[in-house]
């Protein structure tokens, strides 16, 4: 399925994903027996262009953390394929995958738990161009100190500990060591969510300037939807393992086409107290992936829905040139196709 | 969602009804880390209030010591390195600082209940989720083993997440960040605290779940009177959920003020520069890359060195000499809003 993708055809796509798939089982009893599956990630495809930004946004727990993992290779996917300059990455292991990683980086969600607490910050953010390059102890002191510096942390921080820092303090130093062997793409799970707006502002600043200098892209997954819409060129909208709506930033964030991409947006808090929300408060049960609802994903909740909606799947389709949506309200688009076939 | 809560209407009459005074004062908590290669003055003689009902809201850079006051007020510092210099934090009166540890662990399960920034440190990764909320139920409210599993399931509930039964039985590996990060809340809500102490409590959720967990807070405070601390770095939270707000920066208190009059007339430096880097929805509209985000420049002072003047004197526009050698004590300088800046009517001759 090429549906996928909406890059331009033209350029290899740094980044391919198609099918993605990540089920984790679930076990019980004496013997482990597995007794159902997690479908964390449940086929999901899109490309992401060299110097490019795809945003990432959905419902707490809907795979987007277990998306990026897979597509690392720090989890094996259940199905499907991730291709980094059109080469397969998913099937390698060992040797093979740490040269790649070398190009794919990822910067983690939680800044406490990702940060080896015995090493200095020195040695935690030296520690992969140890691994790679052979530059020499002096050189090498250098780059974590600009590294540092670039993050805007103080060069003496090299000789602390993590515990030493707060929360964002250390969250800097991840984004330092992701950045330590230039990569080409980083995978960002929230790289903002822990800093405080002003420092936020810096590292987004630093982010982007990093790509401008650096042609990298970036796989942006965050919760803070201001951000995400400044810092990406296209964003991915997930809802229980599937992507349901994929656009260019304009249209996505001027115009959401899918209901839960409504809601989502009129959700976000509005930094004046004057303002009173007028938010679209999602009702019903938050589904689970081990049960998805039948018919589209969304139905339980979704203020729109209607019959079909209970028994049919809305695909992923492009419904506007660079617009992918699933949702059956947007079936007309189509044309003379009439009622698509569940997938 | 309202079932649970609604059993503690009667004793939140009860208790705190005829209490207009403070319920939480802080008076010039100095907390400092004594470590190898120096004394880090993490919080520097902070002082501020919390009414019975109220929701103050404290903001600041990261490493101004947010996480630290409020570990010092739930009495959970490790010393050392950490020490607690001076001050007195008194709840209805009570300094809980002069409280035996065996007294304090009874004042964290019933009165006073936090949320914690880094929800996977704080939850023990070898016990199951309904192991770990109900302990605290076992422990403070004296329930069965099998009582309270069912109402951890309950409490998983309130907090929506799904499949509540069989979430329970989990561990916290097996839960998204957002979903640990409301167990702590629901751990937190368990015992019905007169205080609590959020820190960062919806940094990891989205934005769907983090409007549910602030009305669930709300809700919390309307039906049983709960004050709240709510630390957080998104103002826009902020906006909607404090009445009162405490601005810090490099472990003091620089300004104080009713939410309004804080995002409308800043009186410190810092604070402007924070709601100027503030990124709104929609506001990114032109071309991409066009526009950097407002920062403040610069970074914060460290807390080893001894400070002086101004804190914030390096990175701020407004800086004299005079803010290099003084240093500004915190004034009244509108009705209610506090600050620590030599050249506040500046700024709010700027602002206008
Ligand atoms: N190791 C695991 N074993 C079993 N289930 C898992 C595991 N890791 C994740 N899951 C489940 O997979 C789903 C997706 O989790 P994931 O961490 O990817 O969510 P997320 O979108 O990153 O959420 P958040 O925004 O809260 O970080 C969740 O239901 C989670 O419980
Ligand atoms: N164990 C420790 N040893 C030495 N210094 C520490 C220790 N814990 C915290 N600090 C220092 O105390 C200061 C305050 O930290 P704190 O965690 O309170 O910051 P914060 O305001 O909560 O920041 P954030 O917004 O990043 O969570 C920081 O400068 C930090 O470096
Ligand atoms: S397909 Fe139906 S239920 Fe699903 S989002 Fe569209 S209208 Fe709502
Ligand atoms: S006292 Fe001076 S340096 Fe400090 S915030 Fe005010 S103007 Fe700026
Ligand atoms: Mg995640
Ligand atoms: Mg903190």
């Amino acid at each position: 399925m090429t549906i996928g993708r909406i890059a331009p055809e033209t350029e290899t796509p740094l980044l391919e994903v198609e099918n993605l798939k990540k089920h984790f089982p679930i076990r019980k009893g004496l013997f482990s027996r597995v007794v159902g599956q997690v479908y964390a990630v449940d086929g999901i495809s899109f490309s992401v262009a060299p110097n490019e930004t795809l945003g990432i946004v959905g419902e707490s727990g809907c795979g987007k953390s277990t998306a990026g993992k897979a597509i690392l290779n720090l989890i094996k996917p259940t199905d499907g394929e991730v291709k980094l300059e059109g080469k397969r990455i998913d099937n390698l292991s060992g040797a093979k995958m740490r040269s790649v990683r070398k190009q794919l980086q990822v910067v983690f969600q939680d800044p406490y738990s990702s940060l080896n607490p015995r090493l200095r910050v020195g040695e935690i953010v030296g520690e992969p161009i140890l691994n790679f390059d052979s530059r020499n102890r002096h050189a090498r002191e250098e780059r974590v100190i600009e590294l540092l510096e670039r993050v805007g942390l103080p060069a003496d921080a090299a000789k602390k500990y993590p515990y030493e820092f707060s929360g964002g303090q250390r969250q800097r130093i991840g984004i330092a060591r992701a950045l330590a062997l230039d990569p080409k793409m980083i995978v960002c799970d929230e790289p903002v969510s822990a800093l405080d707006v002003s420092v936020q502002a810096q590292v987004v600043n630093l982010l982007m300037d990093l790509q401008q200098d650096l042609k990298l892209s970036y796989l942006f997954v965050a919760h803070d939807l201001a951000v995400v819409e400044h810092i990406s060129h296209r964003v991915a909208v997930m809802y229980l393992g599937k992507i349901v709506e994929l656009s260019d930033k304009h249209s996505l964030f001027s115009d959401p086409l899918h209901p839960y991409t409504e809601a989502l947006l009129s959700a976000v808090p509005q930094p004046s107290p004057r303002r009173k929300p007028d938010r679209i408060v999602l009702k019903g049960d938050v589904p689970s992936p081990i049960n998805p609802p039948k018919g589209c994903r969304f139905h339980t909740r979704c203020p729109y829905a209607f019959d079909r909606c209970y028994v049919e799947e809305p695909p992923l389709r492009e419904v506007e040139p660079g617009r992918q949506v699933a949702c059956h309200l947007h079936d007309d688009a189509e044309g003379t196709k009439g009622p698509s076939l569940p997938s | 969602m309202v079932a649970t809560i609604e059993s503690a209407e009667e004793d939140a009459v009860g208790q705190q009804g005829h209490d207009e005074s403070a319920l939480l004062e802080v008076e010039g908590l100095s907390t400092y880390f004594f470590t190898r290669d120096g004394v880090v003055r993490a919080v520097d003689d902070v002082s501020f209030s919390v009414a019975a009902g109220e929701t103050v809201a404290v903001v600041g850079e990261s490493g101004c010591g947010k996480s630290v006051t409020s570990l010092s007020i739930m009495g959970l510092l490790q010393t050392p390195p950490a020490r607690i210099v001076s001050g007195h934090i008194k709840l209805q009166g009570r300094d809980l600082l002069t409280l035996p540890e065996s007294e304090m662990r009874k004042v964290r399960g019933n009165e006073i209940s936090m949320i914690f920034q880094e929800p996977m440190t704080s939850l023990n990764p070898v016990l199951t989720i309904g192991r770990q909320i109900g302990e605290t139920l076992v422990l403070h409210e004296g329930l069965s083993e099998k009582e309270a599993e069912s109402r951890a399931v309950e409490l998983l509930r309130l907090v929506n997440i799904p499949e509540a039964e069989r979430r329970v039985r989990e561990y916290p590996h097996q839960l998204s960040g957002g979903m640990r990060q409301r167990v702590m809340i629901a751990m937190a809500l368990a015992c019905q605290p007169k205080l609590l102490v959020a820190d960062e409590p919806t940094t990891a959720l989205d934005v769907t779940i983090q409007a549910q967990i602030l009305e669930l807070m709300s809700d919390l405070k309307q039906k049983t009177g709960s004050a709240i601390i709510f630390i957080t770095h998104d103002l826009g939270v902020v906006a909607e959920m404090a009445e009162r707000v405490v601005v810090m920066y490099a472990g003091k208190k620089v300004e104080e003020a009713p939410v309004v009059d804080l995002f409308e007339r800043p009186r410190h430096p810092y604070t402007a520069g924070l709601l100027d880097s503030v990124l709104k929805l929609g506001s990114s509209s032109g071309e991409r890359g066009k526009r950097r985000l407002n920062e403040i420049p610069g970074t914060v002072p460290s807390l080893k060195d001894e400070i002086v003047g101004c804190p914030f004197a390096p990175r701020c526009s407004y800086a004299t000499d005079y803010c290099r050698t003084d240093a500004p004590v915190l004034e009244e300088k509108a009705p209610e809003h506090f600050a620590a800046c030599f050249h506040s009517d500046q700024l709010a001759e700027q602002e206008n």
